[in-house]
C-alpha cells in the first residue's frame, strides 16, 4: 500500500510575526534600552530637548560609574549597567535646570543609582531610581530644577511613534497591562474630575501626550524591579497610583497649597508615594518570589 | 594554600557606608536650592543709582490692555497681555529726546511726551495728531518706531497694531499727518514689533514688521483656533513683512522676494551687520520657537541661517544688541521664560562669532543673567559709565490675584498636541489668576569675566509692575542712561540714571547724508586706552521699543578716546580721532565724493 504523502503546507509567517518571534530571543533589557534610545534620538534630533550634550554625558557617566562602584562595593561584582544607562537618559530628558547648572545631573544621577543600594527591603530596592531622583530634586530644589521646559513639539505624529514602539515593547516585556491600566484609569478619573469641576475635558487629558507621562508610563511605573508581583496586584497598584495622581491634580485645581513639585509633576510624585509602599507590603506580606522568570527578573528600567 | 578572599564588610555596614554620600547628596541638593544663584561678580559699589522720577517728570501714562471677542474671554489676559510700548526720538528737533507710549484699549489715547529740557515733559499727542489711534475697525496700538523716511530731517512715526499699520509723516516738528494709504502700508498686521533698516543701502529707510497672530480680526473671530500650534516649534503665526522704501513716501511689499516672511510668532526683531559684510542682517526673537537669523545677501535677498540658534527652542520675547564683553562685536541678549519649579527656559546671552570660522552665536548665559523670571524687554546700557554694558530687563507677565497661579493650568495645556494647543477654547480659563506676576525688574551689573550680578534692588529699580518695553535715553543730555519702562495695564516708569561722577563718557549724534538721515544702522567702534566697544543706532530693539538715537559710551576714568570708526549704512567708513568727551558730539556723514 502506498500512501501519497504530500508535504505539509505551512503558512510563512508575515514580517511582523517574524520580527515578533525574533524579538523573543532578545533580552528585554536591550528592548527597553532600545526604546529609551529611540526616545532620546527623537527628542534630540527633532526637538533639541537635551539642551547640551554635556548634560547627557554627565548623567550617563555619573549613573554608570555609581552603579559600577556601588555594585562592586555591595556585591563584589560589577552588575550590568543597562539600568544605569536608562536612568541616565531619563534624567537628562526630564531634568531642566536653572541657567547652565550641571549639578542636578550629577546629584540626580548619584541619587538615582545610590537609592537602589540604600533604600532597600528584603534585598529589593523600593523606588524606581529615576523616579526617586527626579522627585527628590523637585522637592528639595524646586528653585533650581524643573521638569516641564520641553515637550515633543506638541506633535501628534511623534507621540504616536513613541506610543507605538512603547506599547510593543511593553507587550514584549510583559508589562503592557500596567501601561494600559494607567492610561484607562487616567482617562476615566480625568473625565470624572473635569465633570466634577465643570472644566473642559481636553486640556485635562492633554498632559498624557507629553514626554513626562511617556517616560513615566514606559520606564518608571513598569519597572520590573520595583513593581509588585502578580498581574492582579500590579493592576490594583497602578489604579491606586492613578487615583493619587488625580487627587494631586484635584488639589491643584482647587488651589490647595502644596510644594510646587506636586503641581508640576503629579504622576511622578504619585508613583514616588505609592510605589515604595506597595512594594514594601508586597515584599512583606506577599509570597516569596518564585524563581525569577528570566525576562521579567532581569529587565531593568529607568 | 587556599586563595585569598578579599575582606568585605558585612551587608549592613556596607549599606551604612553608602548611606553617607547618599544623605550628603540630598543635603547638598537642598543647600544648593536655598542659596542665591551663584555669581562671582562683585555687587558692591555698582557705581550708579536709578531714581524713580516718573511723577517728578510729569509722566502720567497708564497703559490699558485691550478686550477682544468674547469667544476667547477665557484666556483674554494672555491674548491681551501685550501692547505697552515706548520709543524715543527727538521729534521736534530741539536736541532733547522725546517719548511716545502706546495704549491698547479702544478710546484710550497714545501719549507723546515732549521733553521740555528742565526734567519735565508735557503730553502733546493730541495736538500732534498721534493720540487717537485705538479705534474699532482699525485696531489697538502695540508699539511704534521712529525713522526719517524721506530724509527731511524730521522723525516720522510708524505705529503697529493688532490691526492696521499707521504711518505718520512729521510735517513740521509739531504736527503729523497720516500717510498710510498713499505709502501703500494700509495692511492689517497683528504685530508686536517693527524696525527700520536700510537693507539695500539706498539711503532710504525700509520697514520690517513682525506679525504675531495671523491677520485676523480679534474682535470678530470666525474660529477660536488662533493660538500657537506648538509650545516649542510654533509656525502658524502671522507672516512678517518687509516693505521697501521706494522714495516719495511710497513702500513696496518685498517680503517674498527677499525671503523674510517668517511665521514663527515673532515678538521682536533687531538689525545690525552681524557678519561684518557691510549689509544689515535681521535677528528675530520668536515666541514658542527658536530664534532666527536672516543674513543679508548684498541687498538682493535674505538667507535664513542656523548660526547655532536652532539648537534651542524657547519663547523669545525681546532681542537687545550690545557689546557684552567689549570685543568689538554686537552680541544678542534674548529674553525667555523661567518660573520656579515649572520651567527654566533661561535667557540667552549669545556672543557674536559670526565673523570667526564658527559663524555662529554662542550662548553663554548662566547664573543670574539666565533667569530673570518671565522676562520681556531688555537693553544694554552703560549705567555707571565704567566702559562696560549693564543689562536692564523688565519682567512679569500677568499680575492679578497673587494667591492664584495659572502655571498649573499652563502646564496642562502646554503638553497638549498642536491641534489642541492652538484652540483658545481648549485652554483652561484664566479667571483672576496671575501668571508670573509681581516680578521685579533686573539690572545686571557687568563685571566682565567675573560675570553678571543683579543689583536692581541696590540701585533702586524696585517696581513690581508687569514690565514690557524698555527704552534707554539720555533725557537730560548729561551723560546718563535713563530708563523708561512701559508696563502692561499699569503706569509707565522713568528711572533717572545717576552714574558715578568720576567716570567720563561720550555721546554721539550721527547725521546721515548718503545714508538715511536718522543714521539708523550706523555702527560705531570706539577705541580708547584699554577699551574697545561697538554700538549700533537701532531702528527698534528690545521688545516694542526703540532707544535714543544718540549713542552713549561710558569711558570709565579714561580721559580721551583714541578714535571712532563709524560704519555708515551707505557702506562708507569714517574715522574720527580724538573726539571731545563728556559731551554729545554731532558727526555728519561725509558727503558723496564726486569723481
Amino acid at each position: 500500500m502506498t500512501t501519497d504523502a504530500k508535504p505539509a503546507v505551512t503558512a510563512r509567517p508575515g514580517a511582523l510575526a517574524r520580527a515578533w518571534q525574533a524579538s523573543r530571543a532578545i533580552d528585554p533589557r536591550y528592548l527597553i534600552a532600545g526604546l529609551i534610545t529611540l526616545v532620546l534620538f527623537v527628542a534630540q534630533f527633532r526637538y533639541h530637548m537635551v539642551g547640551g550634550y554635556e548634560r547627557l554625558l554627565l548623567s550617563l557617566a555619573v549613573c554608570t560609574a555609581t552603579e559600577a562602584v556601588l555594585s562592586w562595593f555591595d556585591r563584589g561584582k560589577v552588575v550590568n549597567l543597562q539600568s544605569a544607562y536608562i536612568s541616565g537618559i531619563s534624567l537628562t530628558l526630564l531634568t531642566k535646570p536653572q541657567g547652565a547648572a550641571l549639578w542636578p545631573f550629577i546629584i540626580g544621577g548619584f541619587l538615582a543609582i545610590s537609592s537602589k543600594y540604600v533604600v532597600r527591603y528584603r534585598d529589593n530596592h523600593l523606588w524606581n531610581p529615576t523616579n526617586f531622583a527626579i522627585s527628590a530634586l523637585l522637592l528639595l530644589a524646586p528653585d533650581k530644577v524643573s521638569v516641564l521646559s520641553h515637550q515633543f513639539g506638541n506633535d501628534l505624529v511623534t507621540n504616536l511613534v513613541i506610543w507605538f514602539f512603547g506599547l510593543i515593547i511593553a507587550t514584549r516585556v510583559g508589562v503592557v497591562h500596567v501601561t494600559l491600566t494607567y492610561l484607562a484609569s487616567f482617562l476615566l478619573l480625568t473625565g470624572v474630575r473635569a465633570a466634577a469641576l465643570g472644566q473642559p475635558l481636553l486640556p485635562e487629558i492633554a498632559p498624557i501626550t507629553g514626554p513626562m507621562y511617556q517616560l513615566f508610563l514606559f520606564f518608571m511605573i513598569t519597572d520590573p524591579r520595583t513593581i509588585v508581583r502578580g498581574k492582579k496586584k500590579q493592576i490594583v497598584v497602578t489604579v491606586i497610583i492613578a487615583v493619587v495622581d488625580s487627587l494631586i491634580r484635584l488639589m491643584s485645581d482647587m488651589g490647595v497649597p502644596m510644594p510646587t513639585a506636586f503641581n508640576a509633576a503629579p504622576p511622578l510624585l504619585a508613583l514616588a508615594i505609592v510605589g515604595p509602599i506597595a512594594k514594601y507590603f508586597d515584599l512583606r506580606y506577599g509570597n516569596r518570589p518564585p524563581p525569577a522568570a528570566p525576562q521579567a527578573a532581569t529587565a531593568a528600567a529607568a | 594554600m587556599p586563595p585569598t578572599v578579599p575582606h568585605r564588610p558585612r551587608p549592613a555596614i556596607r549599606r551604612a557606608i553608602i548611606t553617607i554620600p547618599f544623605a550628603a547628596a540630598l543635603l547638598i541638593a537642598a543647600r544648593l536650592n536655598s542659596g542665591p544663584i551663584r555669581s562671582g561678580a562683585d555687587a558692591t559699589h555698582p557705581g550708579f543709582v536709578l531714581q524713580d522720577a516718573t511723577a517728578q517728570a510729569g509722566i502720567r501714562f497708564v497703559h490699558h490692555r485691550p478686550s477682544f471677542d468674547p469667544r476667547i474671554a477665557g484666556i483674554e489676559p494672555h491674548v491681551a497681555g501685550l501692547g505697552a510700548a515706548v520709543s524715543v526720538a527727538d521729534f521736534d528737533g530741539d536736541g532733547k529726546p522725546d517719548l511716545y507710549f502706546t495704549d491698547s484699549r479702544f478710546g484710550y489715547p497714545n501719549a507723546l511726551y515732549h521733553n521740555k529740557g528742565d526734567g519735565t515733559f508735557e503730553e502733546v499727542a493730541a495736538s500732534a495728531g498721534v493720540a487717537d489711534l485705538n479705534k474699532p475697525g482699525e485696531g489697538v496700538s502695540m508699539g511704534a518706531v521712529w525713522g526719517d523716511i524721506d530724509n527731511d530731517g524730521r522723525e516720522d512715526l510708524l505705529v503697529y497694531r493688532y490691526g492696521y499699520l499707521s504711518l505718520f509723516k512729521n510735517v513740521d516738528g509739531h504736527k503729523f499727518v497720516d500717510i498710510t494709504e498713499q505709502a501703500g502700508l494700509h495692511r492689517w498686521v497683528n504685530s508686536n514689533g517693527a524696525i527700520w533698516l536700510d537693507y539695500d543701502r539706498d539711503g532710504l529707510l525700509d520697514l520690517y514688521v513682525t506679525a504675531y497672530f495671523r491677520p485676523i480680526d480679534l474682535w470678530h473671530l470666525e474660529t477660536t483656533r488662533i493660538m500657537h500650534n506648538s509650545f516649542e516649534y510654533a509656525d502658524n503665526g502671522g507672516k512678517n513683512l518687509l516693505f521697501h522704501n521706494l522714495g516719495g513716501g511710497k513702500f513696496e511689499d518685498v517680503t517674498d522676494r527677499m525671503g523674510v516672511g517668517s511665521t514663527r510668532w515673532t515678538l521682536a526683531a533687531a538689525s545690525a551687520d552681524f557678519n561684518g559684510d557691510g549689509w544689515p542682517d535681521i535677528y528675530l526673537a520668536n515666541d514658542y520657537g527658536p530664534e532666527e537669523l536672516y543674513l543679508n545677501d548684498h541687498g538682493r535677498a535674505f538667507k535664513l541661517t542656523t548660526a547655532g540658534l536652532e539648537a534651542e527652542s524657547k519663547s523669545g520675547m525681546a532681542v537687545a544688541l550690545g557689546d557684552a564683553f567689549n570685543r568689538g562685536k554686537l552680541d544678542a541678549f534674548v529674553t525667555n521664560i523661567s518660573e520656579r519649579g515649572y520651567i527654566f527656559q533661561n535667557n540667552n546671552l549669545r556672543l557674536n562669532e559670526m565673523t570667526t570660522g564658527q559663524r555662529r552665536f554662542r550662548n553663554v548665559a548662566e547664573g543670574q543673567v539666565a533667569d530673570a523670571g518671565w522676562a520681556w524687554g531688555a537693553q544694554f546700557g552703560d549705567f555707571n559709565n565704567d566702559g562696560a554694558n549693564e543689562l536692564f530687563v523688565a519682567n512679569g507677565f500677568i499680575s492679578a490675584d497673587s494667591s492664584k497661579s495659572y502655571w498649573y493650568a499652563m502646564s496642562k495645556i502646554a503638553g497638549a498636541n498642536g491641534a489642541l494647543f492652538e484652540d483658545a477654547a481648549s485652554w483652561p480659563a484664566f479667571g483672576n489668576a496671575s501668571l508670573s506676576g509681581y516680578e521685579r525688574s533686573r539690572v545686571y551689573l557687568n563685571r566682565g569675566v567675573a560675570g553678571w550680578v543683579d543689583v536692581a534692588q541696590k540701585v533702586g529699580a524696585n517696581d513690581l509692575y508687569d514690565g514690557r518695553a524698555v527704552a534707554l535715553a539720555d533725557l537730560a543730555n548729561n551723560g546718563a542712561v535713563d530708563v523708561i519702562v512701559a508696563n502692561q495695564n499699569q503706569p509707565a516708569v522713568l528711572y533717572r540714571d545717576i552714574p558715578d561722577s568720576n567716570n567720563h563718557w561720550i555721546g554721539l549724534q550721527l547725521v546721515g547724508t548718503r545714508s538715511n538721515r536718522s543714521a539708523i544702522g550706523a555702527e560705531v567702534l570706539l577705541e580708547a586706552p584699554g577699551l574697545t566697544q561697538r554700538r549700533v543706532i537701532d531702528g527698534g530693539s528690545g521688545f516694542a521699543s526703540q532707544n535714543d538715537r544718540r549713542l552713549h559710551f561710558g569711558l570709565g576714568t579714561r580721559e580721551w578716546v583714541d578714535r571712532l570708526v563709524i560704519s555708515w549704512p551707505s557702506g562708507e567708513k569714517q574715522i574720527v580721532t580724538r573726539p571731545p568727551i563728556d559731551r554729545i558730539v554731532t558727526i555728519t556723514e561725509p558727503a558723496r565724493l564726486t569723481p
